[in-house]
This record gives structure tokens, sequence and C-alpha cells, in this order.
């Protein structure tokens, strides 16, 4: 089997050198509802994603998988145990994270590169050369032409993809990304799948997406992370040993629906 | 790079579509707003003549229109409009400034927010106008009196939009930036105050028109010049054409001024769908 293609050469293990890129260690969470009460969100999350590596993270609503991101994230400070990427312990953003969230939130006043150029001027980086880039991540979104237009003008799958040029701008190592095509429909869904498969191996980044959809889960990752809710925990860790390469043919394989409905039944077992 | 300019001019080229047929409509329903206003006034005129209304209670069209050229040519109106509008647009551009200050002040620090917010909707809800003659026994019968009843009026829409703007801010829109550890400033200049520009405009729209309301209120309170002091000298003269023509000088005035005001609207907010 061609496991490895011959730019992420060994990512699809976990055991590289650098296996523990991206270390979460008991992470807990609780909330305090308005009625009271507290609920665990969390409970002890260890985790360790490898530099290079796809990993999603599936479970029903409720399960803490968007908690967790905006743990990693940085943007949720009140929480038990350790986050540490690349070595770095972390407690609150950092530039070497890139976000692309549920809704694209681009800004309507701002041109697509002016959108998209946001998180270089903010950080202050040298505007030439983030201007080349993001041209080049424009293009590579499949954006290119449309550099001058407003978001208004563009239709939700394209928005999404310029957010997607927007999160690598400012060349972080580690993208998170929350149920990114989720308002999509599945068609483009499916595009923009394809789309973000050619990014990442073009880009090499560390993918850590959240998902509800088994399918999309199976068919990016290297890693399907199950989590359960009440509380929010992970059950299981799936490693997919499919060839990159990936083509929508994958999906109708035996070996595919063997994954998914390993999946499906961990989700039901909770 | 070029290739892909082009490529994006192209496209711009083929964008306007079905415009002429908006147009088309859009004179059409001109002509009839125009048609209707036509026999209004030929309507009024004739049945003042047929039932021989006496002047003194409502002049026919013609007569208003003597009025209003007699007045201008002397320069008495202009004089007395002169007053009007200048008091008008400084009251007015004192309540944005203040209006929008306060408004972001009050959404950028929690301690403003709990010491002013309680006095914005408390003196929000008192009428203004009840207010006049005191601020024309404080600050007397000249301008300054008319200018601080001005920018009282318009104030509040400017203000409590204000308010609503910084708050209506996307969650997702500010976590992005913060996940790019931006400053207050940054945040404030990039995001939320720009998205609060649809809702600080449509409470200028709305002041703009208030601005007019206080300024005639001001001096019927208490003036020695201006279109309400007119209104009140021509009221004691019986002299309802006059009345008549400050009134169409008023409302050309209001309607030129919400104009601009659009005007400018469409060119700062060119981004937003509903302006």
């Amino acid at each position: 089997m061609n496991l490895v293609s011959p730019r992420n050469d060994g990512i699809a293990h976990t055991a590289v050198p650098h296996a523990d890129f991206m270390l979460l260690e008991g992470i807990t969470k609780t909330f305090d509802t308005a009625s009271g009460d507290t609920v665990q969100a969390l409970r002890r999350v260890d985790l360790a994603i490898g530099d290079g590596q796809f990993a999603s993270v599936i479970g029903s609503s409720g399960c803490g998988k968007t908690t967790l991101m905006r743990i990693i994230a940085g943007l949720e400070l009140d929480y038990g145990g350790r986050v540490t990427i690349g070595g770095r312990a972390h407690s609150g953003p950092s530039r070497d994270i890139g976000i692309v969230f549920q809704d694209a939130n681009l800004l309507p006043w701002r041109t697509i590169l002016d959108n998209v150029m946001l998180p270089a001027e903010v950080l202050k980086l040298d505007r030439q050369a983030s201007l080349d880039r993001a041209k080049w991540l424009i293009s590579l979104v499949g954006l290119g032409g449309f550099e001058a237009r407003y978001p208004s003008e563009l239709s939700g799958g394209m928005r999404q993809r310029a957010a997607i040029a927007r999160a690598l701008v400012h060349d972080p190592s580690v993208l998170l990304m929350d149920e990114p095509f989720g308002a999509l429909d599945a068609l483009t869904r499916e595009t923009m799948n394809l789309e973000l498969l050619k990014i990442w191996s073009a880009a090499k980044k560390t993918v850590f997406m959240i998902t509800h959809s088994i399918t999309e889960a199976v068919f990016m990752s290297d890693r399907v992370i199950v989590m359960t809710p009440r509380p929010g925990r992970v059950v299981d860790d799936v490693t997919i040993d499919l060839p990159r390469p990936r083509t929508l043919d994958l999906m109708s394989e035996p070996q595919f629906g063997d994954y998914t409905r390993k999946l499906r039944r961990r989700l039901n077992e909770a | 790079m070029t290739t892909v300019m082009t490529a994006s001019d192209a496209q711009g080229k083929i964008r306007p579509s079905s415009k002429p047929r908006k147009k088309g409509l859009d004179r059409h329903a001109r002509l009839i707003s125009i048609a209707g206003f036509v026999f209004l006034i030929a309507f009024w005129e004739v049945s003042v003549r047929l039932f021989s209304v006496p002047n003194y209670i409502l002049p026919p069209p013609s007569e208003v229109a003597v009025a209003l050229y007699r007045g201008i040519a002397s320069g008495l109106l202009i004089y007395h409009f002169g007053f009007t509008a200048f008091q008008t647009l400084t009251g007015f551009a004192i309540a944005a400034v203040v209006g929008v200050l306060i408004g972001t002040l009050v959404t950028q620090f929690k301690i403003l927010d709990l010491v002013v917010y309680p006095w914005v909707v408390s003196i929000q809800t008192l009428p203004k106008v009840a207010i006049a003659p005191l601020i024309i026994v404080w600050a007397g019968y000249g301008i300054q009196s008319k200018i601080i009843i001005v920018m009282l009026s318009s104030l509040f829409p400017i203000l409590v939009n204000t308010i609503v703007g910084m708050r209506s801010c996307d969650q997702g829109k500010l976590d992005l930036m913060r996940s790019l550890q931006a400053t207050r400033w940054e945040t404030f200049r990039k995001v939320q105050l720009p998205n609060a520009l649809p809702f600080i405009f449509a409470g200028l729209n709305v002041s703009i028109i208030f601005a007019i309301l206080g300024s005639i209120v001001g001096e019927f309170v208490g003036s020695r010049a201006g279109l309400g002091n007119q209104i009140l000298e021509a009221n004691v003269q019986f002299n309802v054409a006059l009345i008549f023509a400050v009134l169409v000088i008023l409302g050309l005035f209001g309607l030129t001024l919400s104009t601009i005001m659009r005007a400018i609207q469409k060119r700062v907010l060119f981004w937003h769908s509903a302006s």
C-alpha cells in the first residue's frame, strides 16, 4: 500500500520524532450554569498530536470539542491541565496558531485581500512579504482574481476559503478548525474537503479539526479522536491507515466503510 | 499577477445587470408622485377660491408662492433661515461628536457603563422640549441656547445607536482579534468601530430631523430671530401665507439635509447591503 505520499512522509504515524508536537495533558474544564450547578465540560483529556499530523475530533453536541479547541487556541484561559505546543507551554493566544471558525467571520468592509492580510497587520509582519504570501494563499484556495472583491460578493464556500487563507497568512504551524464546513451544502463540502487536503499538503501544517461528519473525518485525517459528552472525554483514538493523496473514490472503498462503521459504533456506545 | 488583475477587471465589467429595468420603474414611480403633487396643489387652489375661504384661515398656494417670493427677495426669510440653519447644523455636529464619543467610552470602559448609562437611560425618557424653557433661562435669548436645545434633541438617537452598534459585534470577530493578540485599540479601530457605523448612521438620520425640530421649538420658547421666530411673528399678524412660506422652506431644508446624510452614508457604508 502506498501509505506515504512524497511530501508528508511518515506523518500518518504517531511514532515519529515530533509525535508530541502538540501536547494536551489532563485538560479539565468546568462551567457554572445559570441554575448554579457546575457542569464538567472536559474531564482529563490527554492527547499528543504529531508535527504535520491531520487530526480530527468527532463527537455529538455538548461533548466539549469546541471548548477543547478554544483552550488550545488560548481563547479559554480558565481550565485545568497543560497545553504545550512545539515544546512551549502556552497560556493564551499564540501567533503560532491559525484558526478557522464555523462562520467565516470576514470583515465586510474589507476586500478579500485585506481580510487575508488582517493577521499580518495585527502581528506587524513585513508588509511586502505578507502581501506576496496572501496572494499566493488566495490563489491556493482557488480565489485568484477575487482579491479586490468584498465578502458580500462571494458565496459561503468562497468566504470559508478566504477564512482558511487568512488563518494561514502568518504562517502558523498549527491550524485549528471548528466545523469549518458545517454551514455548507454537501457538494460544496466535498469540494472543500479536497481543497483543504491540497492546501494541507502544500502548507505543511499540523491540523486539528472539529467536525460532526464521520465521513469527513475519515476522509481527511491521519487520526480521528472520538469524544463523548457528560462529561466530555476522549473515548477512542483511531489511526486512519488510508493512502494519500486521497480522492473522493476512496469513500467507496471497503476499508473506508470499515472505519466509518467502527467510528459510528464508538459514538453510539457512549 | 497581471493576469489576475485583468481577470478581476473583466468580471467587474460584467457585473452590473438588470439595472435598466429598475431605472424605468423608478422613473414611473417618480412621475406618479409628481402628478399627485401637482393635483393636490391644484385642488387646494381651486377649492379655496371656490368656497372663498378667508386668507387668515387658509391662503391659496398662489398666495403662499407670492409670500415666499417676497420673503426671499426682501432678504427677510434668508436672514432668518441663516440663523436656523446655523444653529441646527452646529447643534447637530456637536451632538454627533459627543454622542459617538460617549457611546464609545461607555462600551469600552465598564466603570463608565455603570456610572453613565443609568443617566443616559433616564434623561432619554425626558421630553427635551420640556427643558427648553430652562435652557433659555440659563443661556439667554441668543443663539447659544438654541444650539444647546438642538444638541440635546439630537444627541440621544446617536448615543443610543452608537452603544447598540458597539455591542452588536460578533463574538467570532472579537475572538479572531483576540487570537491574534490584537490590542484593545486595534480591535476597536479595525473591528468594533466599522461594525458600529451602520447603527451610527441610522442614529444620525433620525437625529438630523430631531435637530430641526429642536431648533424650531427652541425659537418658539424664546428667540429674537430664526424661522420659528418668524412663524410666531406671522401668527400674531394673521399672515398665514407667510407661515406656509416658512413651512415650505423648513420642508426643503429637512429634505436637503436628509438627502445629504444618505449620500454620505452610501459612500461610507458601500459594503453594507441595507444602505
